[in-house]
């Protein structure tokens, strides 16, 4: 029993953890007047003087874009010269053009779908390119939710994104990164540029050992919400995750930024009661998850019974041992919370219901969400719900003291109608074509779980994926790659619009008459608005992939 | 258009602080403090050449040599990954019993589900202390050793990873079988 303990520590002691850090990230990313002059004027030398210029919302989206364009540019530059770019001691080749598109795509987007395979593909320069990518990325995402906090708390002024971008990069992930990088130094991760070793094993075969600078590579990936590993199977690789001590470090880097981030949003908005609520609702939707996952996952695997196997551990296939019995559904569902990515084991080989909890982390995508834009989604729930509850009760639905109007809720439909559309129209469209059927490892419905888990995991730039799928192709890399970016800038851009909106609007004092978001109803509305908006949407595709294959194959 | 050339300086600086310092950092800092497994945790025999990784399954086939997990890319550390299968594919199960007819498990003594089933990244160092014990005996006999010797060798070897919170204990695959190797000279 001792060995289930382990979930509830990791996920209390991430939340613990992610409470000091909230008011790290406030003071770094939002500093009260006079608190980080140093830094501020330090920035403003790497970025000139429009560093020092507010923007408003539409301005701030058009530099967080600009800037993103650039990203793209010359990550795909550097990619596509591969073979004649140094740091490259194993020879790697040029990549195929839908795959460096892919790539850069999915690195930009802080997704990190990953269909290349880091070993046999990429020399360490194109690794070491993705590492910025995975740096940058996750700060684009936290920079759109401090403008966003900003706007929801009335300032017109929502900050300046090339400022925002640096106090995310220099402050928030570079200090974390190396905190953990030495942690996985020391955790035995391989630190070298060296290339490949040829070892002569005890029965006399050679080894070809791929190796790099895995640490560094490694806690950025954890850090940021981004999840693209070193190696191909990710931290499912001892390299990239050599013990149970890093397995654990590891579970904590992946949450607890984007635990800290609904911190930052209440202090900002100086609402830290409404942070609490909503903390407590993505709490409760991941726990649930786990709960559920860890329970189905504890089931030997079907494929072993009636033979000669015991019967009394739990499903193996894809799992390693060091991490112990409940470490791989943990990481599956918290790593899919957060559009993290990253996985330990195997997710295509988890049973068909444990499987089907990463997809439901994907749909909703908010719980806790990615790097900042984890909590931007949910502000997209949030003002839903109250608009929701608002039109129950008959008074007029208002957030944070400003009024919720139909610009706004149009927004925020749009966005979540964005997300939904980006999975189930493809997933359709593959489904049913040869693009899809012709790149399915299993058959059956575990195989329409293959295709839909690629486009949940493409549209929530989440990066994770049922890793059977022979997706290293043209339709693939092209549909997936399109997603991703769909899917990255629309719900960061129409949530800056909604907070551009409430920021001008006049602000009417609280009264006895007001919807509060700081009780028990609102986090119970709030809760409900997710579950009903999540169910609606994505059961019929639930039932059709791994609901039918449990029923179908586990009872 | 400004915000292009600020994009294009803030590119610069990035790359120059996260990609370029802080992996030079951690590099040195590994260098200092981590000198062996910042290479990858390589083991080396009496003449100095290079047999593995402590942290990497290799192929034994062999009677004399423990037996890693099975590998969905036969243990090649250049391209690794695992099966992917779902555990309502015949593939597996059929997979399954090929191994257990490897090791002739019957229904009176079961194979350890670990030994039947595939690791992630098919490179898993470790298997149970179950799963060695129960190759103790092919071991032994193949070597000609006594069985007690190779089965305290086992206890010996075997460790809990994660303390309080293991299921149970492991043993590294490849350094039983060196240590193994050293019992017999």
């Amino acid at each position: 029993m001792t060995a289930f303990l382990f979930v509830p520590l990791i996920v209390g002691g991430s939340a613990l953890l992610s409470w000091p850090l909230g008011r790290y990230l406030k003071w770094a990313m939002d500093p009260e007047p006079g608190q980080a002059g140093l830094f501020d004027r330090l920035f403003r030398v790497f970025g000139g003087s429009f560093v020092g210029r507010q923007q408003g919302w539409k301005q701030y989206a058009l530099s967080l874009l600009a800037f993103n364009v650039i990203l793209f540019l010359v990550s795909f530059t550097l990619l596509a010269l591969q073979q004649r770019l140094p740091i490259n001691p194993d020879g790697k080749s040029a990549l195929e053009g839908s795959l460096i598109f892919n790539t850069v795509a999915s690195f930009v987007t802080n997704t990190n779908l990953q269909h290349y395979s880091g070993e046999v593909h990429l020399s360490y320069f194109s690794q070491l390119t993705l590492m910025w990518l995975q740096f940058v990325a996750p700060a684009v995402g936290l920079a759109a939710l401090a403008a966003v906090a900003r706007g929801a708390a009335g300032r017109r002024e929502m900050g300046n994104f090339f400022l925002d971008l640096q106090r995310a990069t220099f402050l928030v992930m570079l200090p974390a990164c190396l905190i953990v990088g030495f942690i996985f130094v020391l955790g035995g991760m391989p630190m070298t540029l060296d290339g490949a070793v040829k070892a002569t094993t005890l029965e006399g075969i050679e080894q070809v050992i791929s190796r790099g600078p895995v640490a560094a590579f490694v806690a950025v990936k954890q850090l940021g919400t981004n999840g693209g590993g070193f190696f191909g199977p990710n931290s499912t690789h001892p390299f990239e995750n050599p013990s149970f001590f890093t397995n654990m470090v590891s579970t904590v880097s992946i949450v607890v930024i984007p635990m800290a981030c609904v911190w930052m949003f209440g202090r900002i908005v100086r609402r830290m009661r409404h942070a609490a609520v909503v903390f407590c609702v993505m709490l409760a939707l991941m726990s649930a998850r786990i709960a559920t996952a860890v329970h189905y996952e504890s089931a030997p695997t079907r494929a072993f019974a009636g033979l000669a196997v015991e019967q009394t551990t739990g499903n193996l296939e894809g799992k390693e041992l060091r991490f112990g019995s409940a470490a791989g559904p943990l990481w599956a569902v918290v790593t899919t919370s957060t559009s993290n990515g990253s996985v330990n084991a195997m997710h295509d080989s988890l049973n068909p219901m444990t499987g089907l909890m990463p997809m439901i982390g994907m749909w909703l995508n908010e719980d806790f969400g990615g790097v900042g834009v984890g909590f931007v989604n949910m502000f997209v729930y949030i003002v839903l719900g109250v608009f929701v509850a608002g039109m129950m009760v008959g008074r007029t639905p208002e957030y944070l003291g400003r009024r919720v109007e139909s610009h706004e809720v149009k927004l925020a439909v749009l966005a979540l109608f964005a997300h939904s559309l980006f999975i189930l129209a493809p997933a359709a469209l593959f489904a049913a074509t040869d693009w899809g059927v012709m790149a399915l490892h299993n058959v059956g419905s575990h195989g329409f779980s293959e295709i839909l888990y690629e486009f949940s995991s493409a549209s929530a730039n989440n990066g994770s994926g049922f890793e059977g799928l022979g997706d290293n192709n043209v339709p693939w890399n092209v549909a997936t790659g399109l997603v991703m970016l769909l899917a990255r800038f629309i719900p960061i851009i129409l949530p800056l619009g909604i907070a551009g909106s409430l920021a001008v609007k006049k602000s009417a004092a609280e009264s006895a008459g007001s919807l509060g978001v700081d009780n028990l109803t609102f986090g119970i509305m709030l809760f409900a608005t997710i579950l009903f908006i999540g169910a609606l949407t994505f059961f019929p595709v639930a039932i059709l992939g791994p609901v039918a294959e449990h029923l179908q194959f586990m009872r | 258009m400004k915000s292009f050339v600020i994009g294009i300086r803030l590119a610069i600086v990035t790359i120059a602080i996260v990609v370029v310092s802080y992996t030079a950092l951690l590099l040195a800092v590994a260098g200092a403090i981590a000198p062996q497994t910042a290479q990858g945790s390589l083991l080396k025999n009496a003449e100095g050449i290079i047999v593995g990784s402590s942290l990497l399954a290799q192929k034994f086939t062999r009677p004399e040599y423990f037996w890693p997990r099975p590998s969905a890319v036969d243990y090649n550390a250049s391209a690794t990954g695992g099966s992917n299968k779902s555990p309502t594919s015949g593939d597996l199960t059929d997979r399954a019993a090929k191994t257990v007819a490897e090791y002739g498990a019957t229904r009176e003594k079961p194979l350890p589900a670990e030994l039947a089933a595939a690791s992630g990244g098919g490179m898993d160092p470790h298997i149970t202390e179950a799963g060695a014990l129960y190759q103790a005996a092919r071991v032994a006999q193949a070597r000609g050793a006594a069985l007690a010797e190779v089965e305290a060798l086992i206890l010996k070897q075997s460790f809990a990873s994660g303390g309080v919170f293991a299921p149970g204990r492991l043993v590294n695959v490849l350094e039983l079988n060196l240590a193994l190797d050293a019992l017999k000279k």
